[in-house]
This record gives structure tokens, C-alpha cells and sequence, in this order.
């Protein structure tokens, strides 16, 4: 048990376990943030909760942090690892033959989705945790929406939030199917929760992308 | 049809290797990718050149020793054949073919396209057998019953001819397909079950050892497998193996 997290198996199930985390936060992130569309004033009662509920900002935000940091530093481990397998390359290798691209470029696409967050905490969760643990800031619950609706005002932001999520959803084509063999799942069943895991990988990226297009469509006077 | 062929030659185990550029011709589209390889040899020393070293044994798909990555891909572009099992048909006159040997940290260049896999025979020797008495009292395989459904995905599993095709063709250089198919051969059948916990922790760990990549599930080996042994075999492989960290 202790050699666990050691060995390729291991490691290969750890990173499955927290892609499945994070594509359950996906699905939740994804159903607060539908509300912005269709109620705003739930998504200002949510957001509120989501922002000042201690479970979820001391428990649930550091497990999350935690999750999304595990995935990407071993993602990298492991990539480092599979380079160093194979110190001499072929001169002709014809990866497209038998692999589709997503499988072949999970390291590109993670990467992407990493810069990504990198722009997506600037937004949202540094002016947060400025707001509330460094100016400690009267709670408005009324003031998300306006917030979020001002963010997609840039052209070029939501560009860059729909490229993101082109690269999530190529991401999650891969990733999220293929969670099930990593842990040994693979039967008749399995492949009908892997076409679920498509539809789904698909679904969900393009409902962010058609949010950010929306707010930035429907902007409000600041 | 006449063909241009580069083949990596590389002299020992520590030389710079390369691609040297050879023309062929009066190659029939009947002959094995292996018979070709024997013209050129045949041309090579007839010229005074050194002949290509490479594996080949069996010349019938079933012994696993040929080993050649050809136009990029392993035992070339047809499906669930090997190297000598490659037909000269699935070329066009004038066609440039690449030949390269099985890239691995897990299998070393030894000269030319002949390429070190002793590291799958130690993977079987930590844990590829079963432990069974042969003094006389030995039980009849034939009397044990087994499903019929375990029986067939046990056989399949070992088809596996330990070629390398799947290492070769992953872009990780992973070599679970191997590892899961002989792991997956005994853990089907009861005559495995009484070393299984020992059997997938040692394979494992010696696989690990041998410097092979993680496996990233893009499913290359599947495809490229001469034998068609399937992902499954890597689903089981990593059940056993979580059931018996847990267990160990």
C-alpha cells in the first residue's frame, strides 16, 4: 500500500481519481454558472453562499486547490518520466495511425487549461480573496452578477476563455473516458459511461462558451 | 517494383547510428517484408558491405522476434501481422520505406534493427508462472472446470508473442499491454490465483524498474498489436494491482 503512489499503476489511478474530482467541480461550477443566464438573482444567492459559506471556502476551496495542483504536477511527473523512457526517438513515427490526437497531447492541452487558470484566478479568485481576507470589504450578496457580467465586456477576454475551453473540452475527450480504465473499469458497461464521459466532455465546455458569449452580449451599465 | 529503403545501421550498442539510403529492386509483391530484408542483405554482401542485423526466428507471426518499425509504425502498416508476416504487396514501386529499430529505454539498440528485449523475459521472471508440482501428483489441467468466457479471454491474453509492438508503438514507450496480457493469462484461471497478489506487485515493480513509460491509455498498443491483445487486459492488470496493494 505505501509503494502505492510509486508505481506506474499507482500513479496512473491517483491521476484518474483527481480528474474525476475535478470533473465533478466542473459540473457544479458549470450549474452555478448557467444560473447567470437564466436568474441572475440565483446566481447572486448562490455565488454569495459559494463565497462566504466557511465549509466551502476553508474546506472545500484548499481540497480543491489541492486536487487541481496534484493533477498538474504529477501530470508533469509522469510526462517527464515517459520522455526519459524513450531517450532516442524515431525518425518517422506515425502517432496519427493509431492514437487520435487528444490521447497523443494531453500534455498540450493541460498546459493550455493551466495558463488558462492562471488568467482565470487573475479574474475571479485573486480580486476575491483581495476583497475579502486583505480589504475585508463589506459582503454585498447583490454584486456577482454585475461583476461577472463586466469581466466578458473584453472581446479579447472572452476570446481567450473560448479557446480555453476548446482546449478543456479536447482535455476531457480523453481524460474523462478514459478515468474508467485507469481504475480497472473496462466491461460493457464502462463503454456506456465512456460515451456518456464524450457527450459530457463536449456538453459542458461549450455551455461555458456560450455563457461568456451571452454575458458579453447582454453587458449592464457599470 | 523497385524501392528506395533507409535503414538505421548502427554499428554496436554505444555507436551514433543513422539512416543509410539503399534502392532495391525486383522485389515481388508476394515476398515477406523479412525476404526483402534477405535481397538486401544478399545485395549488401555481395557488394562487400556489412548485411543489416536483425531479429527474425519463426517467420510465421508466432514467435515474436522480429521487431522492425517500418514507415513509422510497428511491423509497418498492416493490421495483426508481424514483420515476417508483412507482405512486399502493401508497397508501390518506387515507394521510400523507413526502417527503424524498437525505441525503448527498455530495449537498447544492440546493432542495426536487433534490439535488447531480455527486459520482458525478467518481467516474466518476476511473477509470469505459476508454481506447480511435478513430482507426478500433478492435477490434470483438463479436470479443473473454468467458464467458458474466463477460458477464452485467458487464451487471448496469452497469444501475446512478447514482440515489443507495444512498447514500440507508445508514444510513452509503456509496456502494460505486455505486463497486463501476462498477468491477465493466470489471474483468469484458477491454477493462477494462488501466487496472484505476489504475481501483479513483482511484475510490476520489475516493469517499473526496467525504465518502461506510464501507460496514458491512447490505446496505440491495441492497434499496433500483432496478436489484437486488448486494453482489457490493462483494466484487469490494474485491478489486481489495486486489490492487492490493498490486500499487501
Amino acid at each position: 500500500m505505501s509503494g502505492l503512489l510509486k508505481s506506474s499503476i499507482g500513479r496512473k489511478v491517483a491521476m484518474a481519481l483527481s480528474g474525476l474530482f475535478l470533473v465533478v467541480f466542473l459540473t457544479q461550477h458549470f450549474v452555478i454558472n448557467s444560473t447567470a443566464v437564466i436568474a441572475p438573482d440565483t446566481f447572486n444567492a448562490w455565488s454569495h453562499f459559494m463565497g462566504t459559506n466557511p465549509l466551502v471556502q476553508f474546506v472545500l476551496q484548499p481540497i480543491l486547490i489541492f486536487g487541481v495542483v496534484f493533477h498538474f504536477v504529477m501530470g508533469f511527473v509522469l510526462e517527464l518520466q515517459n520522455r526519459k523512457a524513450r531517450p532516442v526517438g524515431y525518425v518517422e513515427y506515425k502517432g496519427s495511425a493509431n492514437a487520435p490526437w487528444t490521447s497523443r497531447n494531453m500534455i498540450l492541452s493541460g498546459i493550455t487549461i493551466l495558463a488558462f487558470l492562471g488568467l482565470h484566478f487573475y479574474d475571479f479568485w485573486i480580486p476575491e480573496m483581495i476583497h475579502k481576507y486583505v480589504e475585508f470589504a463589506p459582503e454585498d450578496p447583490t454584486r456577482y452578477y454585475a461583476e461577472t457580467v463586466h469581466k466578458f465586456e473584453s472581446p479579447v477576454r472572452v476570446g481567450l476563455y473560448v479557446i480555453s475551453f476548446v482546449f478543456l473540452a479536447l482535455h476531457l475527450w480523453h481524460g474523462f473516458a478514459s478515468t474508467f480504465q485507469s481504475v480497472g473499469f473496462n466491461n460493457s458497461y464502462s463503454k456506456a459511461l465512456s460515451k456518456f464521459a464524450k457527450v459530457w466532455s463536449v456538453a459542458i465546455p461549450v455551455g461555458f462558451i456560450l455563457i461568456a458569449v451571452y454575458l458579453h452580449f447582454n453587458q449592464i451599465p457599470h | 517494383m523497385k524501392l528506395t529503403l533507409k535503414v538505421w545501421r548502427q554499428k554496436n550498442a554505444t555507436a551514433k547510428g543513422q539512416l543509410v539510403t539503399y534502392t532495391i529492386d525486383g522485389i515481388d509483391g508476394d515476398m515477406s517484408f523479412l525476404e526483402m530484408m534477405d535481397m538486401l542483405n544478399n545485395k549488401l554482401i555481395n557488394e562487400g558491405d556489412a548485411p543489416v542485423t536483425f531479429d527474425h526466428d519463426c517467420r510465421e507471426g508466432i514467435c515474436g522476434s522480429c521487431s522492425m518499425f517500418i514507415n513509422g509504425e510497428a511491423h509497418g502498416p498492416d493490421r495483426l501481422v508481424t514483420t515476417c508476416q508483412l507482405h512486399m504487396r502493401k508497397f508501390k514501386d518506387g515507394d521510400t520505406i523507413t526502417i527503424e529499430p524498437f525505441r525503448a529505454a527498455g530495449f537498447p539498440v544492440i546493432k542495426d534493427l536487433m534490439v535488447d528485449r531480455s527486459a520482458f523475459d525478467r518481467i516474466q521472471h518476476a511473477g509470469g508462472f505459476i508454481s506447480v508440482n511435478t513430482s507426478g501428483n500433478t492435477q490434470d489441467a483438463n479436470s479443473i472446470p473454468i467458464e467458458k468466457e474466463n477460458a477464452d479471454n485467458a487464451f487471448a491474453a496469452a497469444t501475446c508473442i512478447g514482440c515489443g509492438a507495444c512498447v514500440a508503438s507508445c508514444k510513452n514507450s509503456s509496456a502494460m499491454l505486455f505486463v497486463g496480457a501476462k498477468v491477465s493469462q493466470f489471474a483468469l484461471l484458477p491454477q493462477g490465483e494462488v501466487e496472484a497478489t505476489n504475481r501483479v506487485l513483482n511484475m510490476v515493480k520489475q516493469m517499473d524498474e526496467e525504465g518502461f513509460g506510464n501507460c496514458t491509455n491512447t490505446g496505440a498498443c491495441e492497434v499496433e498489436c500483432p496478436k489484437g491483445i486488448s486494453l482489457e487486459n490493462i483494466a484487469r492488470m490494474n485491478r489486481e494491482y489495486l486489490a492487492a496493494s490493498l490486500e499487501g
